[in-house]
Formats: C-alpha cells, sequence, structure tokens
C-alpha cells in the first residue's frame, strides 16, 4: 500500500517535471522569448535590461533550472496587461470557476438523475427511448455552440436571464459567492446549465445502466415481494445503491469540468479562471499563459493522485497489484 | 460467389438492419460528398473577393441582393453566402478531423501492438504513459499544446493527434493480446516471419473491427474539439475557415438578433458530429461479442 502511493508520488512528481519542460519549452525555445516575454512597448535599453533580469543570456539548460525554482517558489512573472503577479490573478478568479463547476455539477445530477431511473426503470417505453436519444445527442453537441443557443434564446429572445458575466456577490457562512444572492443566480444559471450538458447525458447512461442491473438483485425481488411501495422501493432501495458508483464517477470527474469550463466562461463572458487563460493568449500575455498552465498541470495531477488512493481503499485489486509490482 | 464480397454482403445487410444508423450513414456519405466536391456545389465562391460584396452583409434566410443572387441561409457579416461557406467549411472541419484520426491511427496502433507483442518493460512504459495522457481532459492537453506552441494548421492537427492517440493505442493493445495466443501467430512465428511482419501482416488486420469503431466516434470527437479550439480562437487561422470558426464570427452578431450567422454552421456540425456518431455506436454494437 504505502509503496504503490510512493510509486504514484513519484510518478506525479515526473509528469509535472516533464510538463513543466514542455511549457518552457513551448513559450521559451520554439517562439522568440524576448518578444513573448517582454512587454512590447518596452524600449531598447529596458529590453536589455529585461533579458538580464530574466536570464535569457545565460544558456539553456540554467534558465530552465531558474525557472524550475521560481516556479516552486511560487513566482511565475507578472501579468503584463495588470501588473500584478500571474499567480495572483488566477488564484482570484479561481472561486468563480469553482462556483460555476459546483452549481453545474448540481444542475446535472437534478436533471439526470430521476431522468437515468426512469429510463432503466422502463427501458421499453417511449420516454425512454427518448431520453437516450436525448442524451446521444447531448454527446454530440458542441458546447459552445449550445451556449451561443441558449443566449440567443433566453437572453436575447426571451429576455428572461443575462448572458453574461457574474452577479452580485452575496456572503454566507463567511464564503463569498454570487450563488448565495438572487441576482448571482440568474447570472448563473445559463452557464452552469450549458457546462452541464455533457454530464447529464453521461450521468443519464451511467444511472440507467445502474438501475437495469440493480432491479434485478435479489433484494429488490425481496422488498417487494415484503409488499414495500413500487415508490419506496425506488426511492429507497434503488435509489440508495445507484448512488455509490455515481457519486464516485462523478466526483472523479469534477476536473473535467474545470478543464471545458474554459468554453463556457469564453461565451457566457464569465469572469473565472477559463476566461483568463483565454484572455491572456489573446493578449500575448505569456506569464499568465505559463503560470495558468502550471498551475492547471499541478492541480490535475495531484487530482488523479488523489483519486488512486481513494481507488486503492475502495477496490481492493488495484492495492493487492501494486504491492505486487 | 468470392467469400471475401459475400462476407462484404453480410456485413451489409447486418449494418442496414438499424435503420437510424443507416439513414445517419447516408447523411455522413452526403456531406462528405459536399464536403470533397464543395467548390462544384457551392453556389458562389465564399472566399473570391470579386464574387462577395460587403452591400450584401447580415442578409437574412431566404433573401435576394439586387443582381438577383438567392441566398437561403442569408449573409454573413462580410457579404458572403452562408450555404457556400458552410460547404467550404465542412471540407476543413472534416479535412482536419479525418486527417488527424488517420495519423493517431497509425501511431496509435503501431504503439498499441507493439506494446501487447514485446510485453515487460517497453509495454509497462507505453501503457503508464497512455494512462496519465487519458486521465487528463483532451480539451485540456489540446489546450495545454496551443497555449505552448500557439495556433495554426500544424498546430492544431498535432494537437488532435495527440489527445487521440492513446485511445486508439489502448484498444489496439487489448485485442492484440488476444490474438497474439491465437495459432496462426504461432504458425507465422514457425515460418520464421520477422517481428514487423508478424504485428503488422498478421495481427493488425485482426485488430481492426474495434479500432475502426474507435476511429468512428474519436473523428467524430475530434471535429468537434477542433470546432471548440477554432472558436476559442486557439485552433485554426482565419485563412481555413472552419465550422467552428464560422460560428465564432457569427457569435459577435449574436446580440443584434442576427442568429442565423452563427446558427446553421453549428447546425452543420451538429448534424456531421451526430451521424458519425450514430453510425460508430451501431458499428460497436455490431462487433461486441457479448450483445450476440
Amino acid at each position: 500500500m504505502t509503496a504503490f502511493i510512493c510509486t504514484r508520488f513519484a510518478q506525479s512528481i515526473l509528469v509535472l517535471f516533464i510538463m513543466s519542460l514542455l511549457v518552457f519549452v513551448g513559450v521559451n525555445l520554439v517562439g522568440d522569448p524576448v518578444e513573448m516575454l517582454i512587454n512590447p512597448e518596452a524600449d531598447q535599453a529596458e529590453v536589455e535590461r529585461v533579458i538580464r533580469e530574466l536570464g535569457l543570456d545565460r544558456p539553456v539548460t540554467e534558465q530552465y533550472w531558474y525557472f524550475l525554482v521560481n516556479a516552486f517558489k511560487g513566482d511565475l512573472g507578472s501579468s503584463f496587461i495588470f501588473g500584478e503577479p500571474a499567480l495572483k490573478l488566477i488564484i482570484q478568479r479561481m472561486p468563480a470557476t469553482l462556483e460555476l463547476a459546483l452549481f453545474s455539477l448540481f444542475i446535472s445530477l437534478i436533471i439526470a438523475i430521476p431522468l437515468g431511473i426512469y429510463a432503466g426503470y422502463n427501458p421499453d417505453s417511449k420516454a425512454s427511448k427518448v431520453i437516450m436519444a436525448g442524451s446521444i445527442l447531448g454527446f454530440s453537441m458542441p458546447t459552445f455552440w449550445v451556449g451561443i443557443i441558449f443566449i440567443m434564446i433566453f437572453a436575447v429572445q426571451l429576455g428572461w436571464l443575462p448572458s453574461t458575466g457574474r452577479g452580485e456577490i452575496g456572503t454566507f457562512m463567511g464564503i463569498n459567492s454570487s450563488l448565495f444572492t438572487l441576482n448571482g443566480l440568474s447570472h448563473v444559471f445559463l452557464p452552469a446549465l450549458n457546462l452541464a450538458l455533457f454530464k447529464i447525458s453521461s450521468v443519464i447512461r451511467l444511472t440507467r445502466a445502474g438501475t437495469r442491473e440493480i432491479i434485478l438483485q435479489d433484494y429488490i425481488t425481496f422488498a417487494r415481494s415484503k409488499g414495500i411501495s413500487e415508490k419506496r422501493v425506488v426511492l429507497i432501495h434503488v435509489l440508495k445503491n445507484i448512488l455509490i458508483p455515481i457519486v464516485t464517477v462523478v466526483g472523479l470527474e469534477f476536473g473535467s469540468l474545470i478543464a471545458f469550463s474554459t468554453v463556457t466562461e469564453t461565451v457566457f463572458a464569465w469572469p473565472g479562471m477559463g476566461k483568463l487563460i483565454i484572455d491572456s493568449i489573446y493578449n500575448l500575455d505569456r506569464p499568465v499563459i505559463v503560470a495558468y498552465l502550471m498551475i492547471i498541470v499541478t492541480f490535475f495531477v495531484f487530482l488523479n493522485l488523489i483519486v488512486d488512493i481513494i481507488y486503492t481503499f475502495l477496490d481492493p485489486r488495484v492495492r493487492i497489484k501494486g504491492d505486487h509490482q | 460467389m468470392n467469400p471475401k464480397l459475400r462476407k462484404f454482403i453480410e456485413f451489409c445487410k447486418d449494418f442496414s438492419s438499424n435503420k437510424v444508423a443507416l439513414v445517419a450513414f447516408f447523411i455522413f456519405l452526403l456531406i462528405l460528398f459536399v464536403a470533397i466536391f464543395a467548390p462544384l456545389v457551392s453556389p458562389t465562391d465564399p472566399y473570391d473577393l470579386n464574387t462577395v460584396s460587403i452591400m450584401n452583409s447580415r442578409l437574412p434566410p431566404f433573401s435576394e441582393d439586387f443582381s438577383g443572387n438567392y441566398f437561403l441561409l442569408g449573409t454573413d457579416g462580410a457579404g458572403r453566402d452562408m450555404v457556400s461557406a458552410i460547404f467550404y467549411g465542412l471540407r476543413v472541419s472534416l479535412g482536419v478531423g479525418v486527417l488527424s484520426g488517420i495519423f493517431a491511427l497509425i501511431i496509435g496502433s503501431f504503439f498499441g501492438i507493439s506494446a501487447a507483442f514485446f510485453g515487460g518493460r517497453y509495454e509497462s512504459l507505453i501503457m503508464r504513459i497512455v494512462d496519465i495522457q487519458l486521465s487528463f481532459p483532451s480539451i485540456l492537453v489540446a489546450l495545454i499544446i496551443l497555449a505552448a506552441f500557439g495556433k495554426g494548421v500544424e498546430k492544431t492537427i498535432i494537437a488532435l493527434i495527440l489527445v487521440q492517440w492513446a485511445y486508439y493505442a489502448r484498444t489496439a493493445r487489448s485485442s492484440a493480446l488476444v490474438e497474439i495466443n491465437k495459432e496462426y501467430v504461432d504458425a507465422a512465428r514457425c515460418l520464421a516471419f520477422g517481428n514487423t511482419r508478424i504485428m503488422f501482416k498478421h495481427i493488425l488486420p485482426n485488430c481492426m473491427a474495434p479500432l475502426i469503431v474507435v476511429g468512428t466516434l474519436q473523428t467524430a470527437h475530434a471535429i468537434s474539439l477542433e470546432a471548440t479550439l477554432s472558436f476559442l480562437g486557439l485552433g485554426l487561422p482565419i485563412t481555413e475557415p472552419s465550422l467552428g470558426l464560422l460560428i465564432g464570427n457569427g457569435f459577435e452578431y449574436m446580440y443584434s438578433g442576427d442568429f442565423w450567422i452563427s446558427i446553421f454552421p453549428g447546425v452543420a456540425l451538429l448534424i456531421t458530429v451526430a451521424s458519425i456518431n450514430l453510425v460508430g455506436d451501431h458499428l460497436r454494437d455490431m462487433f461486441n461479442p457479448r450483445l450476440h
């Protein structure tokens, strides 16, 4: 067990190292680092000063070493546009992204679980076929385009909900979030629904498959033979048992919501990390790009590490295999 | 009758048993035809500056200009006919998607089959890399590559190949592992054929069925991903107007109610991706022995 965690930890560090190399090579060697890392409005003397300061006149290996050391210290450079440390900018935007991702996770579960149970419970009914066809459509629809349609219908034509930005921020139990005000909720609803769409499709499929398996189990037959109402069988016995795999999978896939929020945030002008990176790419704000990539890669590497460790607790087979290796 | 031909006819009959998949397949063929022959079937050349007039910009669907040109789906901000722009866009989108899919298939099956064939440390290394890569969402992998190296046609294709190869490698390895224990591989080894010949002439053809299934579904995914990246302004440059770029161009007119500029390219994208997905889904069911 300990050996397994140590191997995985070492592997995570290696992945992080390779990714930092990739980002470093991409930014510093493929393009012209002077042009990319120095404010284009700087004059010649300024350019030379910064080249010396950034160590661009030194050998490449030494430069990479300094990049790593500084990154480790949390110094990933300052944004050209905002003039603030890149790391600080990203951390400022993080709550908006997390808020969006959490709310869309909530929406996807609220919508998908009942539909999935229905489709699994009545697999041959017309409505189930419509639900399943809808889930294939949900897989095929490009997220950003659906977002545009949402804006067109709900914001431009009907004028029900605002289409851009984050709403008023409220405080509840010491947490600042726009989820605590009505205005904030009206702003978060469309982007969160848009981000949830893909998840809704996959959770419907997962729930349906789980339900179909569970209703054949002996304990369901037993519950029915005890004379428990069908409603109670579904709501208590089926629901409880399918929740375990769903919560595991959905919880572990939370990272993909953060990654896909880049698209949704751009469409809905949601001021999160995803919009920041896209804006920075437009503005060639290299320090922010590098900082974002390093942060998101670190986030994913450690998320995966935690997932691996949780799995060893949940599934003993992984643990045994790991100890033998 | 030639046994190969008979097998093919049987396959066609089997495939047509699902009407939805059959219709999806014909729709895909039609889209493919339009994409390949876009210059011939388009009403106008949307990128010929002599025929495009800014006077016609943002005409709604079913409108006509002063010289009698008819615009079935309206025009975009530069006065281009949307039908023609979509046809040319399909060409770019499908081209990038299919090209990257083919390269990813070649690279992925090479590593997958060789991993299964040689085993040992080489296999662990390859599969470890595959596992690590699959633990990152595809859009993130593409975003990292395009953000670090900049946008462009070849960079987008490289990003899409890197996103996809791992799926092919995993599929190729798992089916190659089954094939390697079969007698024909032993027979080929007894004949002292080279490793390369056994891997790619004997094992590969027998792994094709699952690879084709993954290939169709992955191509749909690649087309959709390319559209997303191009919409974000990270993928293809403006000189290669794919469907994603067309949708992105129309996005700015959305708030003034000119819906057709970004809606119709999106519909074209949706139909393309959905038809490929439906065909792929049915192929997967057909090749899945558990369902027979």
